[in-house]
């Protein structure tokens, strides 16, 4: 009874060839650790073998349910987020109308003008964008680190905000809304095939809903196969220096 | 022209051509976020009422996009023959359904020079999906590169090797593994994640290289930005096809780095410079919603707009043109089925238009669809003679994060079918002893055959 199937999440492709009778398994083998892609997998017929097809449904199954998930308030009520939300009312309007995402209410914008810090050199902002799951796998880990590392180079941090139902451009609004020198965006990427865990964050000097997408400057792929959160951080960090030094961010700065 | 009906007792005024040609477009979420679309589903269909009864000379009149500010625009107008447009203008978008159901494919070849943009598009709002699938079926584009595609009897695919950082070794493992199922007889073409003069140009030349190596009879390609791809190839590097992605108006061209003198420089250069036999050199890609996103959609519904990328793909004489219908995400087409909507859509516009039209069936993770809608959407396009889809180890773009047909859909699509890949790469896979009768062997479906 206490019998249980392995998880199949967790075998690793690196070098798994599952050809029948392969001219040269070890040419393969070889092959496969070039790429991710799912290669050297073989064949039922001219459909896939059943551990192909399981494997990617279930790679499937994480990437749709991050999209569909939220953020675990608890985590952001304990690190001291003030929560707001955008103009959209659920995660289907969320997914349907992007516009949306990208506005707050005029009573949102005075409650985050009453309740947090103006003229901070640093805004931070958690926004849930595609993955949710993103930001509770990784939160945790790098808001400390970029507080810290901050508050060590002597930069003043403003209130953390969470925003819910949020797309990119919130930072500009907020940004705006408390004349921050610099914003930073961590959200939760549109996730790949068993990557629904990564995040990025965004970041821009003097962020402005009157310049173009290019004014922020971009660190992705942050996850525990990517780049790790606390490696991220200090990365984060390192980028502050530099937009508070050269006053400009995104393709304006040559880095 | 009337642009109002009574439907159930209710009346319906539309402002102009453009407004009835949104409403009466199939629903897409992205014509709503637009604020396009129809209102609810009776005002959709009396705006299908009201457009079978405008003419095709309306439609032609009544660009979306007015013919001085666009230039998508006047590539379409002024590329129509006069002849052919005589024949048809009298006759209503209603009757022109009724006319292409009923005709051969040579009839309707007849006329095609004599269709704009808007006329293709009007007609596909008044067609079921089976009416698309019929239709399109009708129709052959056939168009010559090193290979020619597109005859009867055949489904081609292009072979798509992309790989998280460009590492050579890892697309050419693709590439191996895709060749083993038969995979490429469209195009051995390469999303780079890097657009540099020097990493194109390597991976150009392993394509190549392999294609000498092994006798494969195909084409490459690298799908850089064409002004990239430009200065590749007066370095003299093999380019058997030149890539862009096209839009169906300025404004969104603009967005995509291009104009149409652009362009007609790059096809220019690319007649002179080529690496391939034929007359038929260039490969587009586009997809409904690409317009709204650069906001250029100028009050159009991404039905319409798509057409006119078509328009626009037509003056270049192409080899391979294929919608990406499920890339940009649930905000233009929300599920499965509106993606498998408009994948009917644009392959049957593409090959109305006159090109050799595949499709690339494809969805995000963020859509409501799965492996079973793009496989629902490869089977109805196989049933209507889709020249090409793409090709990809399990299914899964490592690169661009979406999920598109695998190495095994295209060739259970062509057992299916009976269907063969072009000719000479048919007949390569044989010698090779990847193919017999249309079958992947015992041997197929192994890359190591080719690290000898």
């Amino acid at each position: 009874m206490d019998e249980i199937i392995r998880d199949i999440s967790e075998i690793d492709y690196t070098a798994r060839v599952t050809i029948d009778n392969p001219r040269d398994k070890e040419s393969c083998i070889r092959l496969k650790k070039t790429t991710n892609a799912r290669i050297c997998v073989g064949r039922a017929g001219e459909r896939f073998k059943t551990e192909t097809l399981l494997r990617f449904r279930a790679d499937h199954a994480i990437a749709m349910d991050a999209v569909w998930s939220y953020v675990d308030e608890s985590i952001v009520d304990q690190l001291g987020f003030f929560k707001v939300q955008t103009l959209v009312e659920d995660k289907e309007e969320y997914i349907r109308r992007p516009d949306l995402g990208r506005v707050f209410s005029k009573e949102t914008i005075d409650r985050i003008k009453e309740n947090c810090i103006h003229h901070p050199d640093v805004q931070i902002i958690a926004a849930d964008g595609l993955s949710s799951c993103a930001i509770n796998a990784n939160l945790p880990n790098i808001y400390p680190m970029i507080v810290d590392g901050l508050t060590a180079k002597g930069y003043t941090i403003g209130t953390p905000i969470f925003v819910k139902y949020s797309r990119v451009a919130t930072m500009d609004k907020i940004s705006e809304a408390l004349d921050a020198k610099v914003t930073i965006l961590l959200v939760g990427e549109r996730p790949g095939l068993a990557t629904g865990e990564s995040m990025s964050s965004y970041m821009a000097y003097e962020s402005s809903t009157q310049k173009p997408e290019s004014q922020r400057t971009v660190v992705s792929n942050i996850h525990k196969n990517g780049i790790p959160a606390v490696e991220a951080g200090a990365q984060i960090v390192n980028l502050v220096e530099v937009l508070m030094r050269e006053k400009k961010s995104g393709v304006e700065l040559k880095i | 022209m009337i642009l109002k009906t009574r439907l159930f007792g209710t009346t319906y005024g539309f402002k102009d051509v453009k407004e009835v040609l949104a409403k009466a477009n199939e629903e897409k979420s992205g014509d709503v976020l637009a604020g396009v679309a129809a209102r609810d589903t009776v005002e959709r269909v009396a705006a299908k009422v009201v457009l079978s009864g405008l003419t095709l000379g309306d439609l032609r009149n009544h660009p979306v996009v007015p013919y001085e500010e666009d230039d998508v625009t006047r590539a379409n107008q002024d590329g129509i023959d006069k002849d052919a447009f005589q024949k048809i203008q009298a006759m209503t978008v209603g009757g022109f359904r009724e006319f292409i159901l009923k005709s051969s494919g040579a009839e309707i070849k007849a006329i095609r020079d004599g269709l704009t943009s808007e006329m293709i598009a009007g007609v596909t709002k008044l067609m079921s999906n089976m009416d698309l699938v019929y239709a399109a079926k009708k129709i052959h584009n056939l168009a010559t590169c090193n290979t020619t595609i597109g005859e009867k009897g055949t489904l081609s695919a292009r072979l798509q090797p992309n790989h998280a950082t460009d590492d050579l070794a890892g697309i050419m493992a693709s590439t191996m593994e895709g060749i083993s199922y038969g995979i490429g007889d469209a195009v051995i073409g390469l999303n780079p994640a890097i657009d540099s003069i020097e990493s194109i140009s390597a991976i150009l030349n392993s394509f190549k290289d392999f294609m000498v190596k092994w006798d494969i009879p195909t084409q490459n390609c690298v799908l850089a930005h064409v002004t990239t791809q430009m200065e590749v190839l007066q370095k003299g590097v093999p380019m058997d096809l030149m890539f862009q992605s096209l839009a169906g108006s300025q404004v969104g061209n603009t967005a995509f780095g291009i104009t149409v003198k652009l362009m007609d420089e790059a096809y220019a250069l690319m007649k002179g410079e080529k690496s391939s036999i034929g007359p038929n050199c260039m490969y587009f890609e586009t997809g409904q919603g690409s317009e709204l996103s650069s906001d250029g959609h100028h009050g159009a519904d991404q039905l319409t707009m798509e057409a006119r990328c078509y328009g626009l793909a037509k003056r270049y004489n192409p080899f391979l043109v294929n919608t990406v219908v499920g890339f940009i995400g649930p905000e233009y087409l929300y599920d499965g089925r509106q993606m498998i909507r408009a994948g009917l859509e644009d392959h049957f516009m593409g090959k109305l238009t006159g090109l050799p039209m595949g499709v690339d069936v494809c969805y995000t993770n963020h859509m409501k669809a799965d492996q079973n809608d793009l496989e629902n959407l490869a089977l109805l396009l196989n049933s209507a003679d889709c020249t090409y889809v793409m090709g990809i180890p399990g299914g899964d773009d490592v690169m661009l994060m979406y999920q598109t047909s695998s190495y095994h859909d295209v060739a259970a699509m062509r057992e299916i079918s009976g269907k063969k890949p072009i000719k000479e790469f048919n007949k390569r896979m044989e010698e090779l002893g990847i193919l017999q009768d249309g079958k992947l062997t015992e041997r197929a479906g192994d890359p190591s055959i080719f690290t000898v």
